[in-house]
């Protein structure tokens, strides 16, 4: 809402600077954006052009002098309309304009020292300047006294505060409402609007009527001007306009325009010859056509309520005017119409069409006693500035409640909501200064809320009023007294981050939204993909079930800027919809590839065992040592057929790992995602002591050359199983293809402890064990012992 | 005899100060102190002595055999210093070259800002707690006060899947949910972080950002008052973005408090005179808060007569903008791994 500072002095004196003012609505809740003058120049002069010659070696230019009252001024011009007798804007030199600064020079040969100005030069936006604005320098009228400021001759020595307004302060977006907001503020009061207007003839009600067919309109009025005459606003309405971002069209489009903003109530007016007798407001019928004011032929539907006569639409309520009753430089007669339509329709209609400065304030809804002012308003201006002849009488629909809202609070409630002891004097000085009436009755007061206050009607309301006018700032801040107790948090998804982060991988945050191309990868589980009904992009209209994609993105957007090295992991969420329940799953996902560094100088290309010990480490962190396998079986296509896995804790899935498929990525990206919720489910045992032998342990290294498609878990079973309780730990430390093995064949090399809680361990009983997992080993894999 | 014993004295003495090495002087302790050395020998012949004689001599080879011992001792000490030195010379390397470092991997600077405010809170008594991601209207919005046809909610343009489910716009979705859940109505204290999203997309807004919600619900003789919100948003905005912050609470409208504010800090990085970061204003903008409307209460089994409260509301992405001067948020969701890297070390206290 842009508040011309004119326009508001009409109705409420203010002795502060207009920056002391936006900050002061400011801190009663009322943010603004921008606050300053509506021309933005300095050193500007009325001039007359005393002489105007041609520039001689230019063909447009002119060469004036130019009588600032003070001194006379050689000015180069190039505008065709400048000439002798005429009164001018002249910039002296130094003058600060929008775009340029005003320096004394020489164009082509010939002194220069000002310039005289076109209403564009002063900063005026395109959309309010006429033809003749664009083409030339501004021309002054006879009336404009040499060596005064041309802005206060041209009425627009104005000061514009552009609001931020919150969506429940429907009344400020009217200059009567911010009268009364700023009289608040300073304790001022409010000023009388002049309503007065003669009527004559008959009554409008004998030859006009409105049935309102539908509750979504809840107030209807109407009354006739006729005999208007169509010609220029007075300056003061176009200036007012003009702050206010309107753009000025003729005398009668104006004032209806005027009257929305000085009460905030729109209004429509129709041109009454092409208008029938009566008026008809109803919810639109499915594929019923209207064509609007801007030309454009609606399909409506039967959420836009149209307003019609006895046979057809002639407007959208609220939202625009039909074409076919639009006032007209040829108008004579206007039906002016003021109405209350459901806020909630309006808005569906003009999301649809067009949002306006009309349909945001029915959008936020309407004092209906302004409807009754804004219509005689209109009035007024329409016999003042449009010489209009006002007929007699309003055709009158009204379902509304007009009633002040009564509300009441306790002194108490007010000070133990705020955390204050504010005696009880200044509460009421904050109601009085409001514009609110109030009875106190002991310790409750009983305060009337005028109608225009929409966005009051509990008494917290009330509350907040208090504290806004008597002032946040002079609240204290303390805290809550509380019984003590500690704080909660589960610190598990903490300690697997941090886990993560000591094996050195990069934390991420990624966006959950991905391509429905994308949603059935690295998966094989049923989905059905959650899509947004109105997406942004494309790229990202479906919530992501594996994280997967997420993570790649990441990867291959650091990969284009030549980061290969991508070691990252990042707990998110993965949604799903299973029957008719929506849900989502906490899952941790990994991606490494390129260089990884084991630590100290052990840096090398990340495989698929790398990634492998990441998942081990964290899984033995959070206690599952022991109960996890990894299991090939089919898997998506996504995967390495040879090189990826499912990652099975005590019997169930909750993850995969692997390599990315080389359909996927040319490029060796390794991958892991655990389903956090299925894991963490799963039980871990107390962390507890165990009993240290006290007797020593004997080490025995073993490396068997098998086939190469035996799998190492399937040996280690057997080892196992051989070496008996005694066998407390089995552990692959080589495993070698190449010269001395044969091309199908491998080696692995395990190193086997055995140790004795209850004696010294002997070599003969080491190496008979030894002997039996040798011999097992061989029979069972068809293995060789390698020596 | 004495004088040979003196001799003997003298010309070991001579040779062990002549001794170069280690094994020289070795040879030496055996030519003397052996079992077939010369003091040794002398020993010997002193069963030829008379009996007034044998104990002078005695004491005297005594006394020349511990002249030597030591003379032989100290040298060896000399030698094995000497040795020790060399050795710890010849180890000695180049300090200054770099060490043998292990990769530490980093945090995400959004998830150090929750990772601190959750601790703040927690430590003032306040529960951490979580709510979904993909929320019913009911939650996000109608049981905060905004039913079908707010026109708040156009504050708030939504990614629906379907006309009841949408990814929350807001964590205040968990507001209701931590009221609903709690079956007792017993006091809450709750603070909540995660992601949010909207169907917005620029240069400052992301379709996905992070939010982190504040709810204290108290008994209202206990009168958990503006006051109490004031001061508890005191010391959050103080330990997160510096402890000379001034805060502004400027009256303002959400449909889930009544009164409602937002809450404006001065610009640390002008001090308030006003630059480009605070628009010229002096203040930035960092929280919405409010004290907890009664109709809230009461759509979530409080009533609104025996309960109070107050719940705040901030917007993680620009804490984290502001904590580590990342001039613009998008550079939190490319997760360029440069960037990633300098998050990688303990936040100062």
């Amino acid at each position: 809402m842009k508040l011309s500072i004119n326009f508001v002095k009409d109705y409420v004196d203010i002795d502060v600077d207009i920056k002391t003012l936006a900050e002061d609505m400011t801190r009663v809740g009322n943010e603004y954006d921008s606050a300053g003058k509506l021309i933005n120049a300095t050193k500007l002069v009325i001039g007359e052009i005393i002489e105007c010659v041609e520039h001689p070696d230019s063909d447009h230019l002119h060469l004036c002098k130019v009588n600032t009252g003070t001194e006379v001024l050689n000015i180069v011009c190039g505008a065709p309309n400048a000439r002798t007798g005429l009164k001018v804007i002249v910039a002296q030199d130094g003058a600060e304009l929008p775009e340029l600064t005003i320096k004394k020079g020489m164009i082509r040969g010939q002194e220069s020292n000002g310039m005289l100005c076109s209403l564009a030069e002063l900063g005026l936006e395109q959309k309010f300047l006429r033809p003749e604005d664009k083409e030339g320098i501004a021309e002054l009228g006879e009336d404009a006294v040499i060596g005064e400021d041309p802005i206060k001759y041209l009425g627009m020595d104005d000061g514009v505060i552009d609001f931020e307004l919150t969506a429940n302060r429907g009344d400020l977006l009217s200059i009567l409402g911010m009268a009364y907001e700023i009289g608040a503020i300073y304790d001022k009061s409010v000023k009388e609007i002049d309503l007065s207007h003669k009527e004559n003839g008959e009554d409008i009600n004998n030859s006009f009527s409105v049935e309102v067919k539908t509750e979504n309109c809840k107030m209807f009025l109407a009354k006739k001007a006729e005999n208007v005459i169509i010609k220029e606003s007075p300056e003061f309405i176009k200036n007012r306009l003009i702050a206010s971002g309107i753009r000025p069209i003729n005398n009668v489009v104006d004032i209806s325009n005027y009257v929305m903003l000085e009460l905030g109530q729109p209004l429509h007016f129709y041109d009454a010859d092409r208008l029938g007798n009566k008026i008809v407001v109803r919810m639109a019928e499915r594929n019923e056509k209207l064509t609007t004011l801007d030309e454009i032929e609606r399909e409506l539907t039967d959420t836009d309520i149209v307003i019609a006569d006895s046979t057809h639409g002639v407007g959208l309520a609220g939202v625009m005017g039909g074409l076919e009753t639009e006032v007209e430089e040829t108008t004579k007669n206007v039906l002016i119409e003021a109405a209350i339509f459901d806020s909630v329709k309006v808005r569906l209609t003009s999301k649809k069409i067009l949002r306006s400065e009309a349909s945001n304030r029915f959008e936020k809804g309407l004092d209906p006693k302004r409807t009754y002012m804004a219509i005689e308003r209109a009035c007024t201006l329409l016999e003042k500035y449009a010489d209009a002849t006002i007929v007699t009488g309003t055709v009158i629909y009204d379902g509304t409640n007009k009633q002040d809202k009564q509300i009441d609070v306790t002194f108490q409630n007010i000070n133990d909501v705020l955390g204050t002891v504010i005696p009880n004097e200044e509460i009421l000085n904050v109601f009085r200064k409001l514009g609110f009436t109030y009875t106190v009755n002991g310790e409750t007061v009983t305060v009337t809320v005028p109608t225009r206050r929409l966005d009051i009607s509990i008494k917290e309301d009330l509350i907040e009023e208090v504290s806004r006018i008597y002032g946040v700032d002079n609240i204290e801040g303390k805290l809550p007294v509380v019984p003590m107790r500690k704080g909660s948090y589960d610190k598990t998804q903490r300690e697997i981050r941090n886990k993560m982060i000591a094996l050195g991988l990069n934390e991420t945050l990624s966006y959950i939204l991905i391509n429905d191309k994308e949603i059935n990868g690295y998966t094989l589980d049923e989905i059905e993909p959650l899509k947004l009904l109105d997406p942004i992009t494309e790229d990202r209209n479906t919530l992501r079930y594996s994280m997967i994609p997420s993570l790649y993105k990441i990867y291959e957007y650091n990969r284009a800027r030549e980061q290969k090295d991508v070691s990252i992991f990042e707990i998110g969420k993965g949604f799903y919809k299973k029957g008719d329940v929506y849900g989502e799953d906490t899952k941790l996902c990994a991606l490494m590839s390129g260089k990884y560094s084991l630590g100290l100088n052990n840096i090398k290309n990340v495989d698929f065992y790398t990634i492998k010990g990441i998942v081990e480490e964290v899984l033995d962190y959070l206690g599952y040592a022991g109960r996890y396998s990894f299991i090939k079986e089919e898997m998506p296509k996504e995967m390495h057929p040879g090189q990826s896995a499912y990652i099975n804790v005590n019997g169930t899935n909750i993850g995969i790992i692997g390599k990315l498929h080389p359909s996927v990525s040319n490029e060796d990206v390794y991958v892991f995602e655990i389903n956090l919720d299925e894991l963490l489910e799963k039980k871990v045992g107390k962390m507890k002591y165990k009993e240290i032998s006290k007797f020593p342990s004997i080490k025995k290294d073993i490396a068997f050359v098998v086939d190469k498609n035996i799998i190492s878990k399937d040996i280690e079973r057997t080892i196992k199983s051989a070496g008996g309780s005694l066998l407390t730990e089995i552990e692959v430390f080589d495993v070698y293809t190449g010269s001395n093995v044969a091309d199908d064949k491998k080696s692995i090399a395990y190193s086997l402890t055995f140790i004795d809680n209850k004696k010294t361990l002997t070599d003969e009983e080491v190496n008979a064990l030894m002997d039996k997992v040798m011999d097992n080993v061989c029979k069972k894999f068809n293995a060789e012992i390698r020596k | 005899m004495k004088e040979e014993i003196i001799k003997i004295k003298e010309s070991a003495l001579e040779e062990i100060s002549n001794t170069q090495d280690l094994k020289t002087l070795n040879d030496v302790r055996v030519k003397y102190l052996g079992k077939k050395g010369e003091l040794t020998s002398v020993l010997r012949g002193m069963g030829a002595l008379s009996a007034e004689e044998r104990p002078v001599i005695g004491s005297l080879v005594n006394e020349v055999r511990a002249k030597i011992e030591n003379a032989l001792n100290e040298k060896e000490e000399k030698f094995k210093q000497a040795e020790l030195q060399e050795k710890l010379e010849k180890e000695t390397i180049d300090i200054t070259l770099p060490g043998a470092k292990i990769k530490r991997g980093s945090k995400h600077p959004v998830n150090r800002v929750i990772e601190e405010i959750e601790d703040l809170f927690v430590s003032m008594g306040y529960d951490v707690v979580a709510g979904p991601e993909l929320e019913t209207d009911e939650f996000c919005f109608e049981r905060l006060n905004l039913p079908k046809g707010h026109p708040a909610r156009d504050m708030q343009d939504s990614f629906y899947i379907t006309n009841e489910y949408l990814l929350r716009t807001q964590t205040s979705a968990v507001q209701a949910r931590t009221m609903l859940a709690n079956e007792e109505k017993s006091p809450i204290r709750m603070i909540c972080a995660g992601k949010t999203y909207r169907r917005e997309d620029d240069a400052t807004h992301s379709h996905q950002f992070g939010q982190v919600e504040g709810l204290v619900i108290d008994k209202k003789e206990r009168n958990v008052s503006l006051a109490d919100l004031k001061g508890t948003l005191e010391i959050f905005v103080k330990k997160l973005i510096g402890k000379n912050c001034e805060l502004r609470f400027r009256p303002s409208y959400f449909p889930f408090t009544e009164p409602s504010y937002e809450v404006d800090v001065s610009c640390f990085k002008c001090g308030g005179k006003g630059c480009s970061l605070c628009k010229q204003t002096g203040w930035i903008e960092v929280l919405g808060a409010g004290i907890v409307h009664p109709n809230v209460l009461k759509m979530n089994g409080y009533d609104p007569e025996k309960y109070g409260g107050f719940a705040f509301g901030t917007g993680l992405d620009r804490l984290a903008m502001f904590k580590y001067a990342i001039p613009d948020m998008r550079y939190l969701y490319a997760n360029d791994i440069r960037f990633l890297n300098q998050f990688d070390r303990k936040d100062e206290e």
